[in-house]
């Protein structure tokens, strides 16, 4: 069990809300904490305001964090409207002030050799590799990054996220952006051919277990943020479990909101995932 | 300034606020403990302990409702033995009062958990779940049945001696919820905690199957408020000198103080910490205020003061 003991929960406004394709990026200002957030972090947020039928908050990766002197340190999300919980959330504007609990979860671990990686988003899932890949380069590591959908315009890659990579090819199903095919497809050669030493990814569960089937084939390290449907988001209702292998050999139901998001791909049981242990 | 007694009992168990966590809600308490000192409430009620390590029910495992959510956990726990080595000792320390939560698929688990409980220093009282809806068999949810319930308690009681006061937690589920809350009183209970969970289901209109891995769910939070104010209200009557832990979509002090008022001794909250790790924090401040603002000067004068008798009649 590894709490994030750096998470506060604080009042923090809105300093910015824009739809981008079909996303929305906001930034909210979370002063001092902003230091303290990782990539692959995650923040809790109350949804729905006062008198809201919906009493949960809405866990939301961390897409990346900064501090300027004018606004101080901020956190920027990129949701997807699709709930009632993150519609409500797209739809506030500057200034609103929100409940937020952060920095929430593992982070990304970060190779202490300068390797090279390869970053895997599938849809929005993408977005906390921006982040992620920022710090990579800047401790030497060559990072490559793949992104894939079902469809072009669920694709995010912002014009700036390629700065930080060598590389970054687009994968979609029906081939309306990049390549035809899944995201999946290359990565096998892409390890060969760069010598890959660590997988990071982020997206639907079926995209990550593919690529520990790829990885444990190669030998490669694993790193991937889950995403399993949260109550609480710190711990205390155990709902957002996962089957995870122990060291011991046994399995057992972990929080991925405590023992993750960021988990060792390897050791998750995907094919047991909604099975009865 | 007015000053305020906020203490309650328990039995022989004295608590300096009437807040505490609904077992199930705080995990080991860690996971709480660093939004708040645990001390500064009445009380951490743990998580229900079974025997043995338990993995609990596939995902997915809740689904939120309007005001409310449905959980299907299952007991996932560490055992009691992995339990009393790591988690009561963590409590201690932290000075919290610990109310030990245990759960049995029979009734000889119940007392073999208690037995394990006896001599174990810094828990202040047990609470007899008998009433968890996601276990594999509704049938086993003892709290259905009156003579089940009694056998459960009157072991319990008789592997723990007079110490340890035991409370018991019923479920809303069943027809005459006074029967069994009289009958467990009987059988040796000195407390009861009100209300379980409603048994509930979603279907997801996509896959068209129940959405929940274990098919039904708890339902718990504001949308069960009214049936646990009703529960408390209605075995307070019937049994005005038992203590009862009042619990079911608290979210706020004033639906704190409506529970005191309907008869309870003290407060339990689950769901409104889900969504708000501070609420046990707030919840207890209001409901201060909201006492001192109605002229009392004790928590107890106000327990039950909804029955008190209509004035000239």
């Amino acid at each position: 069990m590894q709490i994030n003991k750096a998470a506060k929960q604080l009042l923090a406004p809105i300093v910015s809300n824009k739809k981008v394709g079909q996303y929305h990026q906001i930034i909210i200002n979370i002063g001092d904490v902003a230091a303290s957030c990782k990539p692959g972090n995650f923040v809790a947020i109350s949804v729905g305001g006062e008198s809201s039928r919906m009493v949960l908050r809405r866990a939301f990766a961390i897409s990346r964090v900064s501090t300027s002197a004018a606004v101080g340190g901020t956190m920027e999300l990129i949701v997807a409207p699709h709930g009632q919980g993150s519609k409500w959330l797209c739809a506030q504007g500057e200034g609103v002030v929100l409940d937020v609990v952060a920095p929430l979860g593992t982070a990304f671990g970060i190779p202490t050799e300068p390797v090279p990686v390869l970053l895997v988003g599938g849809g929005y899932g993408s977005a906390p590799l921006f982040g992620l890949a920022e710090l990579l380069n800047s401790r030497g590591c060559r990072v490559d990054m793949l992104l894939g959908a079902s469809t072009g315009t669920k694709i995010y890659a912002p014009m700036e996220g390629k700065r930080a990579v060598n590389s970054m090819r687009i994968y979609t199903e029906d081939g309306s952006m990049g390549t035809a095919g899944r995201v999946t497809d290359p990565i096998p050669e892409i390890i060969k051919d760069l010598d890959i030493a660590v997988i990071y990814s982020c997206g639907p569960m079926p995209m990550l277990a593919a690529i520990t089937k790829i990885t444990k084939e190669f030998d490669v390290v694993h790193q991937c943020a889950v995403e399993e449907s949260m109550a609480c988001g710190i711990g205390i209702c155990m709902t957002c479990v996962l089957p995870v292998e122990n060291e011991d050999g046994t399995v057992s139901m972990l929080r991925s909101c405590i023992d993750g998001p960021v988990m060792d791909g390897s050791r998750v049981q995907w094919s047991e995932v909604g099975k009865q242990l | 300034m007015s000053t305020l007694d906020f203490s309650t009992t328990i039995g022989n168990a004295w608590f300096p606020a009437p807040t505490f966590t609904a077992s199930g809600c705080a995990s080991s308490g860690r996971e709480l403990a660093q939004f708040f000192p645990l001390r500064e409430m009445g009380g951490v009620v743990t998580k229900s302990v079974m025997s043995k390590v338990r993995p609990g029910r596939p995902t997915p495992r809740m689904a939120e409702t309007p005001s409310g959510m449905l959980n299907s956990i299952g007991l996932q726990g560490p055992g009691i033995d992995a339990f009393l080595a790591k988690d009561v000792p963590y409590l201690v320390e932290q000075k919290a009062r610990v109310i030990v939560s245990i759960a049995g698929e029979t009734v000889e688990e119940y007392s073999t958990l208690a037995r394990k409980l006896r001599a174990v220093s810094g828990i202040s009282a047990i609470e007899v779940n008998i009433s968890c809806p996601n276990v594999e068999s509704r049938g086993q949810v003892f709290a259905t049945d009156l003579e089940t319930s009694k056998r459960v308690i009157d072991g319990v009681r008789r592997t723990i001696g007079g110490e340890l006061p035991i409370i018991a937690k019923l479920s809303p589920d069943v027809t005459d919820l006074v029967s069994i809350a009289r009958g467990v009183v009987d059988a040796g209970a000195d407390g009861l905690a009100l209300i379980n969970t409603v048994l509930g289901m979603v279907i997801n209109v996509d896959t068209m199957r129940p959405h929940l891995g274990g098919k039904t769910g708890g339902l718990s939070g504001p949308a069960i408020r009214p049936i646990a104010v009703r529960a408390v209200y209605q075995v307070h009557a019937a049994l005005p000198n038992t203590p009862i832990i009042g619990m079911g979509g608290i979210s706020s002090g004033k639906d704190a103080l409506e529970m005191i008022l309907a008869g309870a001794s003290g407060v339990s909250i689950g769901t409104a910490s889900f969504g708000n790790p501070t609420a046990i924090m707030s919840i207890q401040n209001e409901l201060k205020q909201l006492l001192l603002d109605r002229g009392f000067t004790s928590l107890k004068q106000a327990v039950g003061y909804a029955h008190r008798p209509i004035e000239g009649e």
